[in-house]
């Protein structure tokens, strides 16, 4: 493709065309945007209870969305087989709430096993990538319909018949089979969330210091400009604005101040997200991105682009088994059968409307994404009772929502290809 | 060591039983530039493929002859092996990741890398990417090539040529690289790109690296070749130095062959009437662009339009037709035509037999007879019966026609009913033809009506295009890269060049005439 100075003729057509192209790659995000808000102005929610419900689930809900990010970057679509790492996650918690070790330590012991269940499956699923290259997304998702009826069978129909479980709590009165609910209270429930929690406020008021100090760490470090000086000084001044603003919080009466923030999990996606970010920097990383760009140049290039995109899909796998095992400790109550299921859709909608596409994804994305997801999913319910008299028409609404999201977006992300060919045509026509 | 840095001895190589290579011999020494010429077809593709190791040799079976590397003999089998030993390729089709910088291109794979604690405990593919010392290596690249693009902008939005030197820096960053492959380097570059190109090779050469630099423009190759290797029909030649080379020799070698005019045909042209007159017409084919093409065809000619790959022979046909955006004049039988509309196209007596036989021309899973006639229910809405408010296809109208038409032209095929897929292609070719015959044209344009098909069939398929000449008076338009095909039955040729006319010649004009106005040098025009 050349350059093309005509296609620039005047600067008013520039900024149109940047407006336009900002509107169109940002379609989903800004519908949802103003979706959310149009939702909480006629739901008439409390916002302190919006802004509990909301810390707590985005606590629960990121780490699984993040783990969608590295396939995204090996060019190998979203990944819909995490629901078979969320399986995975599933089976060891049963068991280690089956012998019972609660709390942190049974945390840690559901990741220890958990993680080399989900190498082998994630192994197995990048192989069966690699014989179907383009078609990832289908093919992962009926593989994980696939993996789910092995799932069912097994906790079905195995457990308690052939292989033994003596235990009334998980296993149906029959004695074969477990229950279709499973409740981790007094168990596995909030083992790393209670680990350390800290209240808001204070929080806040150490992540605002951490940003300040950065800020200057990073101005330290440069050839410190003026205009670094002035991001670093509006940087810094940012960050204490919040600590203020934290430390009013503190000393009000609202019902904000008391929400409490669950530490270590937060420190475990601050973490994820560190990771990603230096991935992305290491020769692994660049490869992917190389393996994702094109295969046929990497391969000449001599980058074995099956192991690559198998890699991929076994770190997706795993850190979505991790991210389940965070979901269900949170969640305490979950359903045996259909929880990793939703978790699945739910994830790849969030990262969706996050604004990611089939090609690209970012950290910023999934977490803008699960954001605005799960506002979504908070005042849904409430607009519906409000407008129709019914909170389950609300509820409806949401679940159409996750699923036309996915729908739409995947039909926008194939429009959108096609139109850049067409405008790639008009360029040489121009030439 | 050894005066040679690689010699290719007694090289052969056949493709399904037909021999593309025979005993072509290749001596190169460090710091040579050594030039291989040679019309579409002739074997420089394969050849250097075989020196690369391309997958696409070895899974045809494997050549014959002997390769030496300083004197050493090796056998390569694959591209990794040929980059191990130090040959580089520029390929005709760039290598380039589209969203990664210039820096990025040219380490791709061959990152510089620092330690950090993560890669420590888990291997070293955790290492973090030095961009800083990548930069300062792309950078040296490039500036030993004279080159100011910046090293970190994108590789999407560079000129072509840009692309081009991009791909060179990546070759002389490897510590390695002891001989370079240039492949139609300046087909996809202007002028004064080719120009900076050609420089840089000299440069590169002066470093010691030996040069392989394949093309058909032939000033290019006596501005700066050392050596010249000329191959035809698989075949060397001629090996010479550039000091006893001309121009016209060149072109004659590249060439040369004995017309052999296989048809005796006595010309019906009546020079009076024009058939197809097309002004200015401008054809935005990728890779086959026409630019500003003038032409006229009388009525009852066999016209035949060559002219060597991507110079915008295969785009006239394809523009008159609307398969590809278009612009210009064009006028059928002195009427105007609207550009852009394939039905339109059709509606005035034209008919179109593609170059992609398979991709545009059929419908592979269909029959042989809905093949036939589809073109037609389409278009002329015949070969169907209404049934009330339906429209249906009138089976045995279609099968009666397409019986005939089999018989006519003697498709081989196990009935009306095979899907077109299992047919060879000599017999698809025919399908084609009979689909254009349907639509009753009395203007026959024809692409490659011979490419991907076995020596039998290819006559079989020109003597049909020459009865339908004939016998109904067509006028049939022939492009095609095989000159000697042209020159067997065709009235006048064009030789398209750059995207225009280069000239106009009889058949039975001379190979220097045909070689020079296809490399490009346009300062003689036939008549």
């Amino acid at each position: 493709m050349k350059d093309n100075p005509k296609l620039n003729r005047d600067p008013g057509h520039a900024v149109k065309k940047k407006v336009t192209s900002f509107l169109t790659n940002n379609m989903v995000t800004i519908m949802f945007v103003v979706l959310s808000l149009l939702a909480f102005q006629v739901s008439g929610m409390n916002s302190n209870l919006y802004i509990t419900d909301i810390v707590s689930r985005i606590s629960r809900n990121s780490f699984t969305v993040l783990a969608l990010i590295i396939p995204v970057i090996a060019g190998m679509g979203l990944n819909f087989s995490i629901i078979v790492g969320a399986m995975a996650a599933q089976a060891v918690i049963i068991y280690v709430t089956h012998w019972g070790v609660p709390g942190f330590a049974g945390i840690m012991l559901c990741v220890a096993l958990v993680t080399p269940l989900s190498i082998l499956l994630g192994y197995l699923t990048g192989h069966l990538f690699n014989r179907v290259k383009g078609q990832e997304m289908i093919t992962g998702l009926i593989f994980g319909y696939f993996a789910m009826g092995i799932y069912t069978f097994i906790f079905l129909q195995l457990v308690g018949g052939v292989l033994p479980m003596d235990n009334e709590v998980l296993v149906l009165s029959s004695g074969v089979g477990i229950r279709t609910t499973i409740d981790l209270y007094g168990g596995l429930r909030y083992g790393l969330d209670d680990l350390f929690r800290l209240p808001l406020p204070v929080m806040l008021i150490i992540a605002g210091l951490i940003a300040a100090g950065y800020q200057l760490f990073i101005f330290m470090r440069s050839d410190r400009l003026k205009a670094q000086r002035f991001n670093m000084i509006i940087g810094i001044a940012g960050s204490l604005l919040v600590v203020v603003l934290a430390i009013v919080l503190m000393n009000s009466n609202s019902l904000i101040r008391l929400i409490s923030i669950p530490v270590a999990t937060w420190l475990a996606i601050i973490a994820l997200c560190f990771f990603l970010f230096f991935f992305t920097k290491t020769k692994l990383g660049q490869d992917m991105r190389s393996v994702g760009q094109d295969r046929h140049i990497a391969a000449v290039s001599g980058i074995n682009v099956d192991r690559v995109r198998v890699i991929a899909i076994i770190m997706s796998t795993v850190l979505a088994s991790w991210g389940h095992i965070i979901f269900l400790q949170n969640m305490g109550a979950w359903s045996t059968y259909g929880s990793h299921m939703q978790i699945g859709f739910y994830a790849i909608a969030a990262i969706l409307i996050g604004g990611a596409t089939v090609t690209r994804a970012t950290i910023g994305q999934a977490l803008l994404g699960v954001f605005l997801f799960h506002t979504l999913f908070i005042v849904a319910p409430a607009a519906g009772r409000e407008l129709f008299g019914d909170a389950q028409i609300g509820e409806y609404f949401r679940v159409f929502v996750a699923f036309g999201v996915i729908g739409v977006t995947l039909a926008m992300h194939a429009w959108k290809t096609k139109l850049q060919s067409n405008q790639g045509i008009r360029a040489i026509k121009d030439e | 060591m050894a005066e040679y840095l690689l010699e290719m001895d007694n090289i052969c190589k056949s493709y399904y039983g037909t021999k593309v290579l025979t005993d072509v011999k290749l001596a190169l020494k460090p710091g040579e530039i050594h030039a291989i010429i040679g019309e579409n077809g002739a074997g420089k593709s394969t050849l250097m493929n075989i020196l690369f190791g391309m997958p696409v040799i070895h899974s045809t079976g494997g050549c014959e002859g002997e390769i030496f590397i300083d004197g050493q003999p090796v056998e390569i089998k694959s591209p990794l092996q040929a980059m191990d030993l130090g040959i580089g390729m520029v390929h005709q089709e760039f290598m380039l990741l589209p969203n990664y910088t210039v820096t990025e291109n040219i380490k791709l794979n061959r990152e510089t890398r620092k330690e950090n604690l993560v890669s420590r405990l888990f291997g070293k593919n955790l290492e973090t990417l030095d961009y800083k010392s990548m930069n300062a290596d792309a950078r040296k690249a490039l500036d030993s090539l004279d080159i100011g693009i910046e090293e970190y902008t994108r590789v999407a939005g560079l000129p072509v040529g840009y692309m081009q030197f991009t791909e060179i820096a990546r070759e002389i960053d490897k510590s390695n690289t002891r001989m370079m492959v240039f492949d139609e380097p300046t087909a996809v570059l202007t002028e004064s790109e080719a120009s900076n190109l050609l420089d840089a090779m000299r440069k590169i050469a002066e470093r010691g690296i030996a040069i392989l630099f394949i093309t058909h423009r032939l000033d290019e190759v006596m501005e700066v070749a050392d050596y010249i290797t000329v191959l035809r029909d698989g075949r060397l030649v001629g090996t010479m130095r550039k000091e006893d080379a001309t121009i016209y020799g060149l072109a004659e070698l590249m060439v040369g062959r004995k017309v052999e005019k296989l048809f005796n045909r006595k010309s019906r042209v009546n020079f009076e009437d024009v058939a197809v007159r097309i002004k200015n017409l401008t054809v935005n084919m990728p890779g086959e662009r026409v630019r500003g093409l003038t032409l006229d065809v009388y009525r009852g000619e066999i016209f035949g339009i060559g002219g060597l790959a991507g110079q915008g022979k295969i785009g006239v046909a394809n523009g008159v037709m609307g398969l590809y955006p278009s612009q210009g004049s064009v006028v059928i039988n002195n009427d105007d035509l609207t550009l852009n509309d394939p039905r339109e196209s059709m509606k005035r007596g034209m008919a179109f037999l593609s170059e992609d036989r398979r991709g545009v021309g059929l419908l592979l899973d269909s029959s042989v007879e809905l093949n036939i006639v589809i073109t037609t229910m389409q278009n002329k809405g015949l070969f169907m019966k209404k049934l009330g408010p339906l429209t249906q296809i009138d089976g045995s109208k279609v099968r009666e026609h397409s019986q005939k038409l089999i018989k006519d032209l003697d498709i081989r095929c196990t009935g009306p009913t095979q899907p077109v897929k299992r047919l060879s292609g000599g017999n698809q070719q025919k399908v084609c033809i009979a689909r254009a015959l349907t639509l009753k044209p009395d203007i026959l344009f024809v692409s490659e009506p011979t490419r991907g098909i076995d020596i039998g069939a290819k006559q079989r398929v020109l003597e049909t295009l020459l009865r339908l000449n004939e016998e109904m008076g067509m006028t049939i338009i022939i492009t095609s890269s095989e000159l000697a095909e042209l020159r067997s039955i065709c009235d006048r040729i064009a030789i398209v060049s750059g995207g225009k006319v280069a000239g106009i010649l009889q058949p039975d004009a001379s190979d220097v005439d045909f070689g020079l106005l296809m490399a490009g040098q346009i300062d003689r025009k036939g008549a």
